[in-house]
């Protein structure tokens, strides 16, 4: 509680106030008291949840820090928050960027500056509302309220083709939403008039049903991971991004849908979910083997790292449907440090695209010549992007495969090849732009980072490396939810 | 009790018929040609009729003048927003008016007939009154359509709206008296009980009701009777287009659930799969044929007809579900397009209509404030949450999934999502492009807070819709003959 507020509304509503706060400081004349309220805001917005993490309950699976009021009284829909130990990470996960994406753009953005950070500051509190959801349509809200605030990023702050990312960006995800409303609405028919998510864990469903709820779900979720063959959004919308909406995109957004398949797709119908796991694992599958590939012969660093990231979100969705410990903690695991991991690349890509206005690998060459720190910082991240031991990258990963040999031991090693292939686009990619001789004159007018970037990159360094040495904080709590979660999905409701 | 009592559910009717002849002869001797003193007479009408209205309202449903008008919750309720919207129309309309030297006493005379016409249509429940107020609704807005004389597009749409209105009006009439030779009665309820005792020839009364159906779907502009919509919409002064894609709808809602409902109910299985075509048609068409649009005015024009298309898979779905969602989503859609084409009338200037795609270029940079209610409204139209268009096709879709009609529920979603990327289009125009010219907008006081009251107001439905909600569900249960 504070001042009376629950935790919970206050980890949504503050950042949200905060945004518009920033809004009304009007126009660009006003800037650095802009850029000072959403630093503020961000960062109260990140401490109060910080509550969330201490005082949560780590035996448990039950909802903690539960809140329910009425809200739209004739269709029996919620405002109904909560947080178990899956979702409360995500809630930390994304409140702990939003100060560091209000810190990338602090001197990058300078047109419409308010407008900009407004926009970052309300979709945390939107995101923070989607992983606290109880109600399915407050669920809804949130989950398509979010896409405003980043159809508006990408379309304002973009690059060039910024308008054709934005669109798509929208329309893909607003295709599966739609689809999921459908689904949402059938379960409120047949539960007899309830939008509990809770309660939807519970109802017996028939096969037919859950196959096709199943796939509702799975049209919403799969765009937002992205899977494979409906991941086609996430390259053009990351490459057209500025490096803000980039960050959030790869570090929270795609988390988001991952997360739905564990709240609503395998608890509500987990018999469609075994029935379809095989699908499932093989998209995930291709996603991993394929997209890595296609990684590999990418120009564009930030496509680059978008591909890698789509093969790492591969790796989740194989963690989840392969329905044991190993595969569902390795892969929210996974979730967590590709947040750290990808965000503080698109971070570091960023940095560099603000020196020389280029994203193509080719224009660099020897930038560990003019740049060392930045150079040091960069390596890591790329170290945690392959999956290197002792970084956070190598925990999920392993955890992952070593559920899948469990499984199948042809699965474990498709999986596996991303170690191979990981390693060769990334290392390729800073082979050719950090190390060698200065490539041009640009490269060697660079300057290494200021205390601004250091700052984003020192935090960001210690979380992979801390999280690489010493997950338990991380496990210990997800524990108890993920192992009744897994007793639940193996119960049929036929 | 004396005659005179019984009127009392009437007394708004009588008082806004009484008022708009007077101020038709107050007119002539106001010579101010901004027409000051008759504005605020019809407002003051406008209010006094919501003060007779509610403290005329009895709980319950009255019956008067021999079962030819009806009072209940529905009425009222619908009545109520139609003053409001009316008067908004009025506000909105003004400056752009008078720059235009529309603003005359007859547009406001006009306006109220209209305002007349309509409250007959809502509390109507006999045919005859039900055409009369139809009847009175048309003529006014024919005659508003072309008030501006000396364009020549606006003169096209006023003749097509006049000759496709009365073929609409028509095939109303003569589905009627096809209702009236099966059953011999033009009472609608009495029309629902003779068919429900097997009274009148089935074959007749289906024919009528496909002359019905036919009328209906004229009036509301639903495919394939909506040809009248784009034309009229474009070439109609905005404020008249304003008052055309607002408030009727209100009663067209009304006039719908009388007949088909209170009327109609024992034929519902044939009535529902002929609006599940419309409906679908309305949808399709709508929705696609929008994104041709370069014209903000044509657009919204199919934009409605999609919408009039979500209103009909709620009327459709039946039951108390079914009606009170198709109530809510014609509520939130008046509110709508009142904003949408209010933003047309804002940005417009003395020789310019603001009213092409292109005119909206770069609005979050000539003024945000009025790019960011644009962009709440635009985004409800669409149904994205956190804007009340959100619920509105919550409510429809929910009803419709729960009455079985979970393939048109898909295929709903599906065209509004199409609809979604012209609606998107807007917002594109008006945060991603740079702006065409960059002369200042000016915007009287009154405007600028009226626009600024709608869109924060689909705002606030979209976080609070609860109220509306189940107003709508109490208005209609009370007063609806429902089985």
């Amino acid at each position: 509680m504070i001042f009376g507020f629950s935790l919970l509304s206050v980890a949504i509503w503050l950042p949200i106030i905060f945004g518009v706060l920033v809004l009304a400081t009007g126009s660009d004349r006003n800037a650095p008291l802009a850029r000072v309220i959403a630093l503020v805001g961000s960062i109260l917005g990140f401490l109060v949840t910080i509550p969330l993490y201490v005082g949560f309950d780590k035996m448990t699976s039950a909802m903690q820090f539960v809140e329910l009021h009425d809200w739209i009284t004739h269709f029996n829909i919620h405002y109904h928050l909560g947080v178990d130990g899956i979702s409360v990470l995500f809630v930390l996960l994304n409140s702990f960027f939003t100060p560091l994406v209000v810190i990338a753009g602090w001197k990058v953005i300078e047109k419409r500056v308010a407008q900009y950070l407004a926009a970052f500051l309300i979709m945390s509190g939107l995101v923070n509302g989607v992983f606290a959801s109880l109600d399915a349509v407050l669920f809804y809200v949130f989950w398509e309220a979010m896409l405003i605030p980043m159809f508006i990023i990408i379309g304002i702050w973009g690059g060039p083709n910024r308008v054709y990312a934005a669109v798509k960006f929208f329309l893909y995800t607003f295709f599966g939403s739609v689809l999921m409303l459908i689904a949402l609405l059938y379960l409120y028919i047949q539960s007899g008039g309830s939008f509990a998510i809770l309660d939807y864990h519970q109802m017996a469903i028939p096969m037919t049903a859950q196959i096709l709820v199943f796939i509702a779900f799975f049209m919403a979720f799969a765009v937002k991971v992205p899977m494979f063959p409906v991941h086609t959004w996430l390259p053009d919308a990351h490459v057209e991004a500025p490096t803000g909406g980039s960050v959030v995109l790869a570090a929270i957004m795609l988390k988001v849908g991952a997360y739905g398949f564990i709240r609503f797709s395998m608890p509500i119908v987990p018999d469609a979910s075994h029935y379809l796991a095989g699908a499932m694992i093989a998209l995930s599958l291709i996603a991993v083997v394929y997209i890595g590939l296609v990684a590999l012969a990418q120009t564009d660093m930030k496509k680059l790292v978008a591909y890698s990231s789509i093969s790492h979100m591969g790796f989740v969705t194989l963690g989840f449907f392969i329905f044991n410990v190993y595969g569902m903690e390795g892969a929210l695991l996974q979730m967590i440090s590709h947040g750290f991991v990808s965000g503080a690349l698109f971070l570091c890509i960023g940095v560099l695209y603000d020196r020389m206005h280029t994203r193509n690998i080719a224009d660099y060459g020897g930038v560990a010549n003019k740049m060392p720190m930045f150079a040091a910082f960069f390596i890591l991240f790329a170290m945690a992007n392959v999956g290197l031991p002792g970084t956070s990258g190598f925990v999920g990963e392993f955890m992952v495969i070593m559920g899948t040999v469990k499984i199948n031991f042809w699965y474990a090693f498709a999986a596996a090849t991303t170690l191979i292939f990981g390693a060769a686009y990334t290392l390729w990619m800073v082979k050719r732009v950090i190390f060698g001789a200065v490539a041009n004159q640009h490269v060697a007018q660079l300057t290494d980072i200021t205390l601004r970037e250091k700052l984003m990159f020192i935090i960001l360094a210690l979380t992979v490396l801390g999280m690489g040495l010493y997950p338990l904080p991380f496990t210990e709590i997800m524990h108890a939810s993920v192992s009744d979660l897994l007793v639940h999905i193996a119960r049929s409701k036929l | 009790m004396s005659y005179l009592s019984t009127l009392s559910s009437a007394y708004a009717e009588i008082f806004l018929l009484v008022m708009a002849s007077s101020i038709l002869i107050v007119d002539l001797f106001v010579t101010n040609p901004n027409k000051t003193l008759t504005y605020i007479l019809v407002q003051l009408t406008l209010l006094s009729c919501a003060l007779i209205t509610v403290t005329t309202h009895e709980p319950g449903v009255v019956h008067l003048f021999n079962n030819m008008f009806v009072d209940d919750l529905m009425s009222d309720v619908l009545k109520l927003l139609s003053y409001l919207t009316v008067s908004m129309v009025l506000v909105y309309s003004r400056s752009y008016l008078i720059l235009r030297g529309l603003f005359t006493g007859e547009f406001m005379v006009l306006t109220l007939f209209a305002l007349l016409g309509m409250m007959v249509m809502i509390s109507a429940t006999h045919f005859l009154t039900l055409y009369i107020g139809l009847e009175l609704l048309s003529l006014s807005l024919y005659a508003m359509v072309a008030l501006q004389r000396d364009s020549a597009i606006a003169t096209e749409a006023a003749m097509k709206y006049f000759v496709l209105g009365a073929l609409a009006s028509g095939l109303l009439l003569y589905g009627m008296s096809m209702l009236y030779g099966a059953t011999s009665t033009l009472e609608v309820t009495a029309v629902s009980d003779a068919i429900k005792h097997g009274v009148g020839n089935k074959a007749l009364l289906v024919f009528g009701l496909v002359f019905m159906v036919a009328g209906l779907a004229f009036k509301l502009g639903a495919v394939p009777f909506h040809m009248w919509v784009p034309d009229v919409y474009h070439g109609a002064p905005t404020a008249v287009t304003m008052l055309i894609g607002s408030a009727p709808k209100l009663a067209v809602f009304a006039f719908v659930m009388r007949i088909l409902v209170d009327g109609l109910q024992p034929l519902v299985m044939h009535w529902s799969s002929m609006l599940a075509i419309l409906a679908v048609l309305s949808m399709a068409i709508g929705n696609i044929t929008a994104i041709a649009q370069t014209n903000l005015k044509r657009m919204l024009a199919y934009s409605t007809i999609a919408h009039m298309g979500f209103l009909l898979l709620g009327i459709l779905s039946g039951g108390i579900d079914g009606y009170s969602s198709a109530m809510f989503y014609v509520v939130i859609y008046v509110l709508m397009s009142l904003g949408g084409f209010g933003m047309i009338m804002l940005l417009s200037r003395q020789g310019f209509e603001a009213d092409m795609l292109n005119d909206f270029k770069g609005l979050n940079q000539r003024s945000p404030w009025l790019a960011f209610m644009m962009l709440i409204l635009m985004f409800s139209m669409a149904g994205v949450p956190p804007t009340a268009g959100f619920y509105a096709k919550l409510s429809v879709l929910q009803a419709a999934v729960g009455a079985g009609y979970t393939p048109l529920a898909v295929m709903a979603v599906l065209f509004s999502l199409i609809g979604a990327f012209y609606y998107l289009r807007i917002i594109k125009l008006m945060y991603f492009d740079a702006p065409e010219t960059h002369i200042p907008i000016s915007i009287e006081a009154d405007n600028g807070l009226l626009i600024s009251i709608n869109g924060l107001a689909i705002l606030a439905l979209g976080i609070m819709p609860s109220t509306l909600i189940t107003v709508c569900a109490v208005a209609v249960q009370k007063s609806l003959m429902l089985q």
